[in-house]
């Protein structure tokens, strides 16, 4: 009887680790994508609609140049971030830049025009099926106790680690970091003190559409990738990006794992359907308690 | 005021006209969700344009009103008539209370928070398969019926529509130029100012976000009344973003920009059967351009370009 408790126990348990151990890696992704919404806002304010766009591109180049160009996965996988970051410099140039009249809603509009249009244009480029990517290295579980995991989510969390490293000596060690940083600060005193604000724009929405594309490379082996993938990825990372308070640090990775957690936890336990609802719920939740978010700041307005 | 009042007797009687001018054929058809759009559009735009809030989840009201609609007459037999006045009212007291919280938030965030909300939505018409039907959606719903006249053509649905159409026109209308159409307007343009001049911007702010719900429920209601099947599809993100791409082509803060921003982005995918799949990407590069070249809209944007090709005639004719 009470052997029998117990191994129920053990199972959920395993059960419950298996869960964790796949939330952590989602919740690696959505850090990633949140990141990248989080350079774009603090160097120009703008909440860019299209980064989940990036994501997409990130998966399908890789699949282009994997397929059609017959490049091997450690020269296709570059290849198409900096196809993704051409995209991303372009789209600062083409639409962000011109722009007359930059209210808010303006933005927000012009980035959801822009990433309708390159949603449509990668359908009519790549068609509508889903296609998979192959795993960076074999398919073999790894055992954890008593859960198991792929080695593509280790390579999802090191990968993450990796450029949470890179950003943090970029933003703090590197003069175009730091100038990115006096812009958010307060981008008309970081022009008054020689700072070019529009490169440093233009360099945000390359960093993060590069961030971006690095997320759908790693993981469109598990996912699966298409031309809509990046609709919800993208909505996802927004999420972890205001749990940690819109910063580029280490909050919105935090918020990220949270997500990815609780999402995993809540598609396991309660159920898978309602998966996509489960991290919207805990997001209005929390902008209902802490509208400035899970770490943000209260900042007052000024009139 | 009065100049107000021959805007809209001009537009309803060219909307009367319109069926004599295209005929009873698939055109009409189109010109009923050219009602339906406008409706949705207006309820939208009071909450954009006048007020300055956004929301990318009206799509999920809209959705709201057509499945009560649907659920309260197919499956329970309700009258439809009594359902789609207590669909809104339902709608309308959730997006109060949902409201209360969610418009505290600014810019950004709540662009955020109420695309979650949609897709909240959105997931339970899907997910809730016993009562919805699920990503198959629901048929069989009844057409609406006054004794024994239904209306079960295009005709009759044309002018059933529109009349709820041009009476939300009015109202709005109406409702723009009324002191709670300045105090919106405060609002938008600076909260604390508004807040200062004695306006009580946050119930003001929830109020018209109810409002424009109760709208865009009443418009899904007639909507499911005139398909007679739904699909959770028709709800989504995209027509949310639909919605938003109507009001701000047509014009924020214009009622009438509303619909013909509506006309447009109904009329257009039908002319360009040809390029079917592809025109979500005329959408796009059509929201980017219009926000790029014309930011006040089609109903600001059409003299302005009229005034400069004058002005530039009459330049060249001095020259």
């Amino acid at each position: 009887m009470s052997l029998g408790v117990f191994r129920r126990g053990i199972m959920l348990f395993d059960q419950i680790l298996q869960y964790v151990l796949s939330g952590i890696s989602t919740g690696a992704i959505y850090a990633l994508i949140g990141i990248g919404f989080s350079i774009i806002y603090n160097a120009t304010g703008i909440i860019n609609f299209a980064q989940g766009e990036f994501v997409m591109l990130g998966g399908m180049f890789t699949l282009f140049f994997l397929e059609t160009a017959k490049l091997p996965i450690w020269a296709a996988a570059p290849t198409a971030i900096l196809a993704s970051t051409v995209i991303g410099l372009l789209f600062e140039r083409l639409a962000i830049r011109p722009l007359k009249h930059p209210t808010p809603i303006n933005l927000v509009i012009i980035t959801i025009g822009g990433s309708i249009l390159i949603r449509g244009l990668s359908m009519l480029v790549w068609g509508k099926d889903t296609h998979s990517l192959p795993p960076f290295s074999g398919e073999n579980p790894i055992h954890i106790y008593g859960a198991t995991i792929l080695p593509q989510h280790l390579w999802i969390i090191c990968i993450t680690a990796v450029i949470i490293v890179l950003n943090k000596f970029y933003f703090y060690h590197t003069i175009s970091g730091k100038a990115m940083r006096a812009c958010s600060y307060n981008r008309r005193a970081a022009g008054l003190v020689g700072i070019d604000v529009r490169r440093m724009v233009l360099f945000s929405f390359i960093i993060s559409s590069g961030m971006g594309a690095v997320a759908g490379i790693i993981v469109a082996p598990l996912t699966m990738t298409a031309y809509d993938v990046g609709v919800m990825l993208g909505l996802k990372g927004f999420c972890a990006a205001i749990l940690g308070g819109m910063s580029s640090g280490i909050t919105t990775v935090v918020g990220g794992l949270i997500l990815g957690v609780l999402e995993s936890l809540g598609a396991g336990l309660i159920s898978s359907g309602y998966k996509d609802a489960i991290a919207f719920i805990i997001l209005l939740l929390i902008l209902f308690v802490r509208p400035q978010g899970l770490f943000g700041k209260a900042d007052s307005e000024r009139v | 005021m009065k100049s107000e009042l021959i805007k809209f007797l001009f537009f309803s009687t060219i909307i009367l006209l319109i069926p004599f001018v295209i005929g009873d054929g698939y055109l009409l058809n189109v010109m009923v969700f050219v009602g339906i759009h406008t409706m949705l559009a207006v309820a939208l735009n009071l909450l954009l344009g006048y007020a300055g809030q956004i929301s990318l989840g009206h799509a999920g009201f809209f959705g709201m009103g057509a499945y009560l609609s649907a659920i309260l007459t197919t499956t329970y037999g309700f009258n439809p008539w009594f359902v789609m006045p207590a669909a809104a009212v339902i709608v309308g007291t959730l997006a109060f209370i949902i409201g209360l919280p969610i418009l505290k938030l600014k810019g950004h965030y709540l662009a955020m928070a109420t695309l979650g909300l949609g897709i909240i939505f959105y997931i339970t018409f899907n997910e809730s398969v016993e009562m919805t039907g699920g990503p198959s959606g629901f048929s069989s719903i009844p057409n609406l019926k006054i004794g024994s006249f239904v209306f079960d053509s295009d005709l009759k649905n044309y002018y059933l529509i529109w009349l709820f159409t041009l009476i939300i026109v009015l109202l709005a209308v109406n409702l723009a130029s009324s002191r709670i159409g300045r105090a919106l307007r405060a609002v938008h343009d600076s909260e604390v100012a508004a807040r200062v001049a004695g306006v009580n911007s946050r119930l003001l702010k929830v109020q018209i976000f109810a409002m424009s719900a109760v709208v865009s429920s009443i418009a899904g209601s007639l909507y499911a009344h005139t398909m007679t099947f739904i699909s959770p599809a028709s709800f989504g993100f995209n027509f949310s973003v639909e919605l938003l791409t109507m009001v701000v082509i047509g014009g924020l803060a214009s009622v009438y920009g509303s619909f013909l921003g509506a006309a447009l982005l109904t009329l257009l995918p039908e002319f360009l059967r040809a390029a079917h799949d592809y025109d979500i990407i005329i959408y796009g590069a059509l929201l980017v351009v219009m926000v790029m070249f014309m930011p006040g809209g089609l109903v600001r944007g059409i003299p302005d370009l009229y005034r400069k090709i004058i002005l530039r005639k009459g330049a060249v004719d001095n020259a």
